[in-house]
């Protein structure tokens, strides 16, 4: 069990900075899940922690220990990787065995330790097969059995499931779920895949250029992202928005207009919002309804029938499209027209520099 | 006309492939056949270019004399010697070649093309440029070194005749085997190098457990590939050594040229060839077993 801490931490290849100062508080038992677009430097500041790439600068402290200089080994880490890396020449045993065996450990006990963690991943019956012989999810199962039967302080998963079908990701991330529910080791998981970021993380640090743009519970980011980046990468469908102005401002927040001329009333903190400046209004799909009295008329272009849920993609006047979320038995129908009501509580106000206006009430789940 | 895009089936199918194999089959057969059918007819035959009284079945006779010769079993031990010399080399060599040259260092493209480059050199121009140009006892590169720090040069070709047949062989063979080599290092996932790194695996047992093992493959088709060439060695022994002092540096495939080319002896000649192909053959089936188990595997 172990605290990590990341203390300004940066990577320079050739001259260039890949990972541009990150500080991070990991607490002993959390899941946390790095997340970003591709090139974002995720799985680079997951392998500096491995010690598989050096640390340019900054401090890696595990226990309060400083580990830059620690050979990987060492360092109590154990990393399921992308591709499983399994050593396709041994077989499952061997593959689990390895690390335990280049550790010194006797015999008997390396035998023991991976029997029992094979009949917890439901390998025992193939302890003698290779690799090849193996599916896509006994796969990762041995290389997660791997990473187990060493004991380490801390997990580090490298898109673990990027190499799945959809169903056995869905059924993968589950059991990781519950894996760590069991053995409640620290763990770092590094995806590209905001769904398994939401459902897994007990923290989510969304990551852009080798920035951290936000770090917090997984509704923290959803209700209250920190700016323009966190709230497009977080929701699918992604959320809309739409150039407003402010008009007015009061107690209860910011009063804008869009270029059509609705009034939205936008309860966030006015600090030094000044009318008639420019700001962008942001809006998930799920918080706008359709509405005969609506503010914002449009037209439907695009209908998606999930069955539970219908995405409208209705065309302002403007051209800009809102993607909309209603129920799975919502008849729209493409060229209708709409008018649509923005429900202003659940609305996100974001200044010129993309940062987000704080909000008068916090979301009771966000923490 | 669609069915012609559909695999062949019974045996309208298959008589169509072979019609489009016969021109391939029949080059082969006339290419090996041929000489294999007349190799066979001369070994039984009385055959003696400078003698034309020698005439008419010879019988065992041929094969009797080979191998009661001890030339012969000079040329089969020298063989051996050679074959399995050059393959220690160049596999040990171009394993580790091999592994170093896929560090990242600075010219390494340069380095790369020069540690190949030997394998573009003919064999008779190798053998004429270590025997003129490095190892002459007087105008030898080595020996001018040798000079430099006040020791007496050797004639190696004179005294070591085998061995600097052999190191001459290597010389070409090496490049090969790290070209095949460094392909296959290459192609390890860099993942599976990290993961041994996370299970506390050092250099040395990343290359015994990791690297090692990954190259078996690509080690066994190097040993077979070469193993048929290094039997069939002539043009370095020819240009170097012809096969002397005696026959200190004679193998196989230079005792069936002297037999036939130098003693006239078609016959004799055609004796030992038949027993090269046998040997070869027996070589071939052990080795082609070995890679097919390798490559299941």
């Amino acid at each position: 069990m172990a605290k990590l801490a990341l203390r300004d931490i940066r990577k320079t290849y050739h001259a260039e900075e890949i990972i541009k100062g990150v500080s991070l508080d990991i607490e002993d038992g959390e899941f946390v899940v790095f997340v970003g677009p591709s090139g974002c430097g995720k799985s680079t500041l997951l392998r500096m922690i491995a010690g598989l790439e050096e640390i340019s600068a900054g401090d890696l402290l595990i226990d309060g220990a400083r580990m830059n200089d620690v050979e990987p080994a060492k360092r109590g880490l154990a990393m399921v990787f992308q591709s499983y890396a399994l050593y396709p020449h041994m077989n499952v045993y061997q593959n689990m065995e390895f690390g335990l065996k280049l550790a010194g450990m006797p015999e008997a006990e390396r035998r023991r330790k991976i029997t029992e963690v094979a009949t917890t991943l439901q390998l025992d019956a193939y302890l003698k097969h290779k690799p090849g012989q193996l599916s896509g999810g006994q796969r990762q199962r041995v290389a997660i059995g791997r990473a187990i039967v060493r004991n380490p302080k801390v997990f580090l998963f490298d898109e673990p499931l990027s190499n799945l079908d959809a169903a056995l990701r869905g059924q993968m991330r589950v059991e990781l779920a519950t894996l760590h529910r069991r053995l409640g080791a620290t763990t770092i998981y590094v995806t590209h895949d905001q769904i398994e970021a939401m459902t897994m993380a007990d923290k989510i640090v969304v990551l852009q250029k080798g920035v951290v743009e936000q770090v917090g519970s997984p509704l923290e980011l959803y209700h209250h992202p920190r700016n323009l980046f966190v709230a497009r990468f977080i929701g699918s469908p992604p959320m809309n928005f739409l150039s407003v102005r402010i008009v007015g401002s009061g107690p209860d927040g910011l009063t804008v207009e869009t270029s059509q001329g609705a009034r939205i009333d936008v309860p966030v903190l006015a600090e030094s919002a000044v009318a008639g400046s420019d700001l962008t209004l942001g809006v998930r799909p799920e918080h706008i309804v359709i509405d005969a009295q609506g503010t914002v008329p449009g037209t439907i272009r695009l209908v998606e029938r999930l069955g539970a849920l219908t995405l409208l993609h209705v065309a302002l006047e403007d051209g800009s499209v809102l993607i909309v979320q209603t129920d799975g038995d919502h008849g729209g129908q493409v060229d209708a027209p709409v008018r649509l009501t923005l429900l202003s509580e659940n609305c996100h106000l974001f200044d010129a520099k993309g940062m987000a206006l704080t909000k008068l009430m916090r979301h009771r789940l966000a923490g | 006309m669609e069915t012609t895009l559909s695999p062949p089936k019974g045996k309208k199918g298959r008589t169509g492939a072979a019609l489009f194999l016969s021109p391939a089959v029949l080059i082969l057969l006339v290419w090996s056949l041929i000489p294999l059918a007349l190799t066979l007819w001369y070994s039984f035959q009385n055959y003696n270019l400078v003698d034309p009284t020698l005439s008419g079945f010879a019988g065992l006779d041929n094969y009797r004399y080979l191998l009661t010769d001890p030339d012969f079993v000079w040329a089969l031990l020298n063989t051996v010697l050679l074959v399995l010399g050059v393959l220690v080399i160049s596999v040990g060599g171009g394993v580790l070649l091999a592994v170093l040259y896929d560090q990242d260092f600075l010219g390494r493209g340069i380095a790369r093309i020069l540690v190949i480059s030997p394998f573009f050199v003919m064999p008779t121009v190798s053998a004429l440029v270590w025997k003129n140009l490095m190892l002459h006892p007087i105008y030898g590169v080595y020996s001018a070194m040798m000079r430099a720090v006040g020791l007496t040069p050797i004639d190696w070709l004179q005294h070591y005749p085998m061995q600097t047949v052999m190191m001459i062989v290597a010389w070409e063979w090496l490049p090969f085997a790290v070209l095949i080599l460094l392909t296959a290092v290459q192609s390890l996932d860099h993942e599976q190098k990290e993961a041994a790194r996370m299970d506390g695996a050092g250099p040395v047992a990343r290359f015994r457990y990791i690297i090692l093992p990954h190259l078996s493959r690509a080690i066994t088709v190097v040993i077979m590939i070469e193993t048929i060439y290094l039997l069939t060695i002539f043009a370095e022994i020819w240009v170097t050594t012809s096969g002397g002092p005696g026959v200190a540096s004679t193998n196989l495939a230079f005792l069936i040229y002297a037999r036939a080319l130098l003693q006239f002896d078609v016959g004799g000649a055609s004796a030992g060839g038949v027993i090269a192909i046998v040997i070869a053959n027996v070589i071939a089936a052990f080795l082609v077993r070995a890679v097919a188990r390798n490559l299941e595997a």
